[in-house]
């Protein structure tokens, strides 16, 4: 058994890397994940990443905003410091819309943020697991689990034949830890 | 992703030849990756001059109190509030390319959203600025906040349209930041991924540590599909509320229900026309010339005939509804503003928001730089004066003519104005050195759709409709980054 942890085919183009994938999957061969520059469309299917949540999150974050202001309001016009405009109702709704509006979209914009970094694991100074610093550049990037999948020649040889530029075997996993 | 290809009477997105994913990164990151030039430098020396200019006219301001401006009793906002209206509207255009376009997938917005946005961020600081200075009392703007206090927890007036304004623009501030950085995280990795030492340590904190797997990709296009349809009610409310701080005061030529949509089409309008100003300069100078291209130019100018218009119904029909009305005081707040002793600033809104912007109906103008980057600025003149009229030309005849009186403005009323400027360039020119003036990850989308090598590749192939062809080479000939002969061979 070699010491190789990770398998890298790296393309130069979002279409052939594409092909590539599909014939991995037709020899079983598990992917363990596709670094990539630019989103790329349709890959999600593929590799089964489920559709995200994230927009069920935003529409509870963003009625969060809505309850918190409506109540913030009424407490503070109604119950705690009444103020008699002209004979007017203390709680005008029409006037407290506009901050409602404003609070339901900022308390949306931040959980839905803050619930997608969290998802990603995206935090300021996270070390960054890069496999193959040309991920971000203009390479597309399909790593494979060298311990799962035994047949690197195979592996090797359909990366190349999909129109891989390069194969590289990684004995380390994150190549961005110094 | 390529699956099918795009129609070839679209216009390329990309010009260039042999264009490859390395070669945008590289072209893109220039400016960030190596030492800035000499264009660079002047422009940052004399937009340093200016914020210079601005820490002294607001310090002059705080020592010695708003009586440093030339306000007066009868004539109590000027040219701060008209400073403050002019930058929340010239925000606007970034959180429209950014969010309006992306929910009506117009791809030509990939390629300067992101200094539109920067734009927005750094303009909305500018307005922000002026609210803070217009307090008196700076150190008190936490009052503007509905926090409970020792005065008998005595609450801010939720019903004033100022408090509304408050939870608007520190709204809008913060979720464009949001949207702006959540797009910059890919392409910081990128910066990051290529740099070394210090300058990889600072980049590795900024990317969060972004690696661009399946997982996050996907996510991110649906974090920016959300927040572009969130901002884009926002983006209306804002400017709305901003006009509602002058629609539901009873002064003369404030208070008409047409200012929320002619605020927000004014707002588009300018900032459209500051998108212009700067990237006209940013694409000669940076190179970028394949990447912001004659079809951007030209897609701008008709959203600033659009909204220049949608200005110039606003303007004729609040003065036929001042006639309309019957309402005296409405009247001569009008004729007061044509031919009253500001007539000159209300002629001169009227000429620069109205009547030069109709130029743009010719092709020849709108697709000539020099001619666009000039109505650009014109436009931005013209957008000040609009506020300047409105603020100081109903406010200076008043109810009573026993308090009439005019406005002249202080030194420190220009130079806070000045000033504001030079901190926004300041500011946009530093944006441009450390971070990627082009959006790199949602351009290299298009290089294999939209591009003009894409399209080249195709007629080449052979099977195109020959007239499609020729009306796709046809619209190429305003572009001045691609090169016809090669079209002629064929």
């Amino acid at each position: 058994m070699s010491n190789i942890k990770y398998i890298l085919g790296s393309f130069g183009d979002p279409d052939e890397m594409m092909h590539g994938i599909d014939k991995l999957q037709e020899n079983n061969i598990k992917i363990h994940d596709v670094y990539t520059p630019m989103p790329i469309h349709g890959i999600e299917a593929k590799l089964g990443v489920k559709r995200s949540r994230l927009d069920i999150a935003a529409f509870f974050f963003g009625i969060t905003g809505t309850i918190t202001m409506l109540s913030c309001v009424f407490l503070a016009t109604t119950v705690d410091w009444p103020i008699n405009i002209g004979g007017k109702t203390h709680f005008a709704l029409p006037d407290f819309i506009p901050i409602t509006f404003e609070l339901t979209i900022l308390f949306c914009a931040f959980g839905l943020v803050g619930s997608y970094y969290a998802s990603t694991h995206l935090f300021p100074g996270r070390a960054p697991r890069v496999m193959d610093l040309r991920a971000t550049n203009d390479r597309f990037i399909i790593a494979i689990d060298a311990k799962e999948n035994a047949e690197h020649a195979k592996i090797d040889e359909l990366l190349k034949g999909a129109g891989a530029l390069e194969v590289k075997h990684n004995e380390r996993k994150y190549i961005s830890y110094e | 992703m390529s699956g099918h290809n795009e129609s070839i009477l679209r216009e390329p997105l990309i010009t260039g030849k042999n264009i490859t994913y390395a070669q945008m990164t590289d072209e893109i990151l220039l400016p960030v990756e190596n030492k800035p030039n000499r264009a660079w430098w002047i422009g940052f020396i004399v937009a340093l001059c200016g914020a210079t200019l601005w820490v002294v006219a607001v310090s002059y301001t705080f020592w010695f109190g708003i009586g440093a401006w030339g306000l007066n009793k009868t004539v109590g906002w000027a040219w701060d509030i008209t400073g403050f209206v002019w930058w929340v509207g010239i925000g606007h255009a970034g959180t429209l390319i950014s969010a309006v376009l992306l929910l009506f997938r117009q791809n030509w917005r990939n390629s300067i959203n992101r200094s539109a946005e920067a734009m927005t961020i750094f303009a909305v600081i500018c307005a922000a600025t002026y609210v803070v200075s217009h307090m008196g009392r700076p150190w008190l703007a936490y009052w503007v906040l509905p926090l409970p206090n020792q005065f008998g927890s005595l609450w801010v007036n939720f019903n004033s349209p100022l408090v509304w304004d408050m939870f608007a623009i520190s709204t809008y501030f913060s979720v464009s930041l949001l949207f702006w950085y959540t797009g910059l995280l890919p392409d910081i990795a990128t910066i990051r991924d290529r740099a070394a030492g210090v300058r990889k340590k600072v980049y590795t904190i900024l990317s969060f540590g972004w690696n661009g797997n399946v997982k996050t990709w996907q996510r991110f296009e649906a974090v920016s599909l959300i927040l572009a349809g969130i901002s884009t009610p926002l983006v209306l409310s804002v400017h709305t509320i901003v006009s509602m701080d002058f629609a539901t005061s009873v002064i003369p030529g404030w208070h008409t229900t047409i200012f929320p949509p002619y605020f927000v089409a004014g707002a588009i309008f300018s900032g459209f026309a500051m998108v212009l100003t700067l990237l006209l300069v940013v694409r000669k100078v940076l190179g970028l010339e394949n990447y912001i291209t004659m079809f951007h130019i030209e897609s701008m100018n008709k959203i600033i005939i659009l909204t220049g218009s949608i200005v110039g119904v606003a303007y004729l029909t609040e003065f036929f509804i001042a006639w309309y009305s019957g309402s005296e005081y409405e009247q001569y707040a009008f004729i007061n503003r044509s031919t009253g002793p500001f007539w000159w600033a209300y002629w001169m809104m009227m000429t620069c928001n109205v009547i030069s912007p109709q130029l743009l109906w010719f092709k020849k103008i709108r697709t000539n730089i020099a001619a666009t980057w000039i109505l650009s600025i014109v436009v931005n003149i013209g957008m000040w004066f609009e506020r300047f009229v409105i603020i100081v030309t109903s406010l200076h005849r008043d109810y009573l003519p026993s308090s009439w009186t005019d406005f002249t403005p202080t030194w420190v009323d220009v130079s806070v104005f000045v000033g504001s400027i030079g901190v926004f360039f300041t500011l946009f020119l530093l944006f441009l050195r450390v971070l990627p003036s082009i959006a790199i990850a949602e351009v290299k989308l298009l290089l294999k759709s939209a591009s003009e090598q894409a399209k080249k590749e195709l007629i080449e192939e052979g099977h195109l409709d020959k007239e499609q062809v020729a009306d796709y080479v046809g619209s190429l000939e305003k572009f001045d980054s691609v090169n016809l002969e090669d079209y002629a061979k064929k």
